[in-house]
């Protein structure tokens, strides 16, 4: 007999592996931008299965929210024609394929031998206040140093993707095709 | 039927496949992102189960918190570096990027 929660499982696993190959192997990127996006929440809706609300929430806004949101961007910004032709020949993409289906058929075998499958859940789920108090408590120099270093990503991001002044990003290519047709 | 530890951890085995098959295969800077991505959310996945299963205190789910976040700053980063080779490359193609092979 199959309940809701079970519904609700297999309906999200098919969402999430779905979205991650269509990620992958969209014809379109923007397409496979979606097809991520999917993913991120069919993994986000696994974790509210796993009685764990905060961080459902919390992987809806950072990945569902920041980081799509972001792929999209970078995807509209680098023009369209690039996108074809992006994959290893066949016989690569063949040999990949056998490889991850023996390394995922291994770990799968490997879980139900240990008993995995009998595992029923705890009782009680953590709450809220737990994850708060490990937050402000015995974490929060982690919290801190976690604070820094996102803002240094977003900063050293932003410092990457300035536009330079044209003529010395000129220069620059002059001068490295100048080497190029010295060292030939 | 009852949802066991091992069915979550079979679809994180899955998505970790799916992951690894791109990081492979893919030559594209931004497919290459998005199987890193779908690699970091596959762990996750087995952080929360083995969490909810097997030892159910808040430090499993903090652990994930800063992983999200360490996540998405690698992202913006790595996105970044993404739009600058296009700007400097005009292509994407990491095969095409070899400016700093030895």
């Amino acid at each position: 007999m199959v309940d809701a929660t079970d519904a609700a499982f297999i309906a999200l696993t098919v969402v999430t592996i779905g979205g991650a190959i269509s990620a992958l192997e969209a014809k379109e990127i923007i397409y496979g931008a979606v097809g991520l996006a999917a993913s991120f929440f069919g993994v986000a809706s696994l974790f509210f299965l796993l009685d764990s609300p905060f961080v459902a929430a919390f992987q809806i806004t950072v990945y569902v929210g920041a980081v799509a949101v972001l792929v999209l961007f970078t995807v509209m910004l680098v023009r369209e024609g690039k996108w074809f032709g992006d994959s290893m020949g066949p016989a690569a993409s063949f040999a990949a394929l056998v490889t991850v289906v023996a390394l995922v058929f291994s770990l799968v075998t490997s879980f139900f031998a240990a008993g995995l499958s009998t595992t029923s859940e705890q009782a009680s789920a953590p709450s809220f206040v737990d994850i708060g108090q490990l937050l402000t408590g015995q974490y929060s120099p982690v919290l801190e140093i976690l604070a820094l270093v996102l803002a240094a990503s977003v900063l050293g991001a932003l410092t990457l993707a300035k536009v330079e002044p044209p003529s010395e990003a000129d220069a620059l290519v002059k001068a490295q095709t100048g080497d190029e047709r010295e060292g030939a | 039927m009852v949802v066991a530890l091992s069915d979550y951890l079979v679809v994180s085995a899955l998505l970790f496949g799916v992951g690894i098959y791109g990081l492979v295969t893919k030559r594209n800077a931004m497919r290459l992102v998005f199987a890193v991505e779908i690699l970091v959310n596959a762990a996750n996945i087995n952080f929360i189960a083995f969490n909810r299963f097997l030892w159910p205190t808040a430090l499993g789910q903090t652990a994930v918190l800063f992983s999200i976040a360490l996540a998405a700053a690698e992202a913006a980063v790595i996105l970044a570096i993404v739009v600058v080779a296009y700007r400097v490359h005009d292509d994407v193609d990491v095969s095409e990027l070899k400016n700093l092979k030895g």
